[in-house]
């Protein structure tokens, strides 16, 4: 049997005062891909938040790599091997596309015991629209682009599990196949994702499991193989 | 001829109403936060050159060598274990722990150094140079030399360094700056030692060009408040360029309407640029 990378046992997480996450529980494997769906107000993005260490006031258990990682505060999380790719992008504004990678770099550089994967031309190898906007301010470039730098910049802090809040949210799909194709690529190399998608067909088409949350909860959970289009949409919709 | 010297004065004791401004507007650029406290710590640090180190026997030099490790490190200690637990709860609360300090430091300053006024005796003070029938205050040109300095050390530590870079982008979200493995707390610990730090390179040009008093803190505050606001919150440039302002400002109302008149005009000059640019001179330009 296979060791689970990150695992998830009835967690309750609030959004300011509200009740977003109630008792959520999930299992992911090394490598492999889930899918986080449900319509707005479903409790996606505090789930993330939660995983992540942004939010602290969350029970329930969450243990990564075989450690409880609940209220560890997310700058220690990211040392730990959890990056998260936030909804919206959160580009620094203030710094250009390239200093946007080097403040990821320049931490993960400060922790010389931990081998050295992602660099930033590899970053700008695999997103090759990046390189022509490198000296661009992070708000002077396309929302596609954003999102390439937000997961390049999570590559850079080395990640064993990859968090992505809305991969494919306002973009065009030339763009999202683009993108879809670099996180084959990254998922190829062994990196665990966990995702968030609004597009049902593309969460089942790239990812291993998918859970399906309604007010919080976990309406529908299985295999992306096993689960037909029609008990998806009738789970996300409640 | 007389205006020339008024202007080029302004100039140079605007490098120093720089220097004073830039400590405020970096820990306001990071934090968000109004360091009440800040004019005190640049009075601290005067005070410590002036009743401590130079009746030591240590040159000013020297002496201005260890107030501005002294004042970085007085500045870190501050906002990790005062300052820092009151943030994130509001805006009141740093405003008062920084008010409280500074009401703290102002009393120890009178207990320990009395209220006399104090100055940092110095051959500096009475030097100067001819230039083309004008004489330059040598201490004066000494401000604007060390405050375009302290400028240009700033720029490059904050866009050519890992820690500039990390305290840029906690200053732009802190929230995402934790998602790089950056612990905000520690960025604004750095980033009040940096600017008390300033704040002691501030304290040994005051001592030598100007009398202090233990009270004198909130007066700097004043000054650092307007230049910062002058200038465009958050900007380094602009601050610099809202000191020369407000220095210019104030001489030429002294020179015009007489010296009681030099705070005046300051504040009415502040104010009219306030009403047509309320962000400033040079605000920041990103979002």
């Amino acid at each position: 049997m296979t060791e689970s990378l990150l695992r998830v046992e009835g967690l309750f997480a609030s959004y300011g005062q509200l009740q977003a996450i109630r008792g959520v529980s999930f299992d992911v494997e090394a490598g492999q891909a889930l899918a986080v769906i449900g319509e707005n107000g479903a409790g996606k993005t505090t789930l993330f938040h939660s995983l992540s260490g942004l939010h602290g006031t969350t029970t329930g258990d969450v243990v990564f790599d075989g450690e409880h990682i609940r209220g560890v505060p997310a700058h220690e999380l990211v040392r730990r091997g959890i990056a998260l790719v936030p909804e919206g992008r959160r580009i620094f504004p203030s710094l250009t596309v390239d200093e946007n990678l080097r403040v990821a770099e320049d931490q993960h550089r400060r922790r010389p015991h931990r081998a050295r994967r992602w660099t930033r031309a590899r970053v700008y190898e695999l997103f090759p629209d990046l390189v022509a906007a490198a000296r661009r301010g992070g708000h002077q470039i396309s929302g596609g682009q954003q999102q390439m730098l937000a997961i390049g910049r999570a590559l850079l802090s080395e990640p064993r599990l990859l968090l992505l809040d809305e991969v494919s949210l306002g973009l065009s799909p030339a763009v999202v196949k683009l993108l879809y194709q670099a996180l084959a690529a990254i998922r190829a190399e062994g990196m665990t994702l966990v995702f968030v998608e609004q597009s049902v067909p593309q969460s089942l088409a790239f990812s291993d499991h998918l859970i399906c949350l309604h007010k919080g909860t976990v309406r529908l959970a299985g295999t992306s193989r096993s689960q037909s289009l029609d008990d998806v949409r009738r789970a996300y919709f409640g | 001829m007389q205006l020339l010297e008024i202007l080029i004065n302004g100039l140079l004791v605007g490098g120093l109403y720089g220097i004073i401004g830039l400590g405020l507007s970096i820990n306001f650029g990071t934090m968000r936060v109004v360091y009440l406290v800040h004019g005190d710590l640049i009075v601290l640090g005067a005070y410590f050159l002036v009743t401590i180190l130079v009746p030591a026997g240590i040159p000013p030099l020297g002496a201005a060598a260890i107030v501005v490790p002294v004042l970085f490190a007085i500045g870190w200690a501050l906002q990790r274990f005062l300052v820092g637990p009151s943030l994130g709860r509001g805006v009141l609360p740093p405003l008062i722990v920084t008010f409280g300090i500074s009401t703290v430091l102002q009393n120890a300053l009178l207990l320990g150094a009395t209220a006399d006024a104090r100055t940092l005796q110095s051959s500096l003070a009475s030097a100067g140079i001819s230039l083309g029938g004008l004489t330059v205050s040598l201490v004066r040109l000494l401000d604007f030399a060390v405050g375009l300095a302290c400028l240009g050390l700033l720029f490059l530590l904050l866009g050519r360094t890992a820690l500039g870079r990390a305290l840029r982008a906690t200053s732009d979200d802190s929230e995402t700056a934790r998602l790089m493995a950056i612990d905000p707390r520690r960025m604004y610990a750095a980033a009040a030692g940096i600017a008390a730090a300033i704040g002691g390179v501030a304290g040994v040009l005051f001592a030598l060009t100007f009398t202090f008093y233990p009270s004198t803190g909130p007066e700097m505050l004043l000054v650092a408040f307007e230049v910062v606001v002058v200038g465009g919150l958050g900007s380094l440039t602009g601050t610099f360029l809202g000191g020369i302002v407000l220095a210019m400002a104030q001489l030429l109302g002294a020179h015009f309407f007489g010296p009681s008149y030099a705070l005046v005009t300051g504040h009415l000059v502040v104010f009219g640029i306030l009403l047509v640019r309320p962000q400033g001179l040079l605000p920041r330009t990103a979002p």
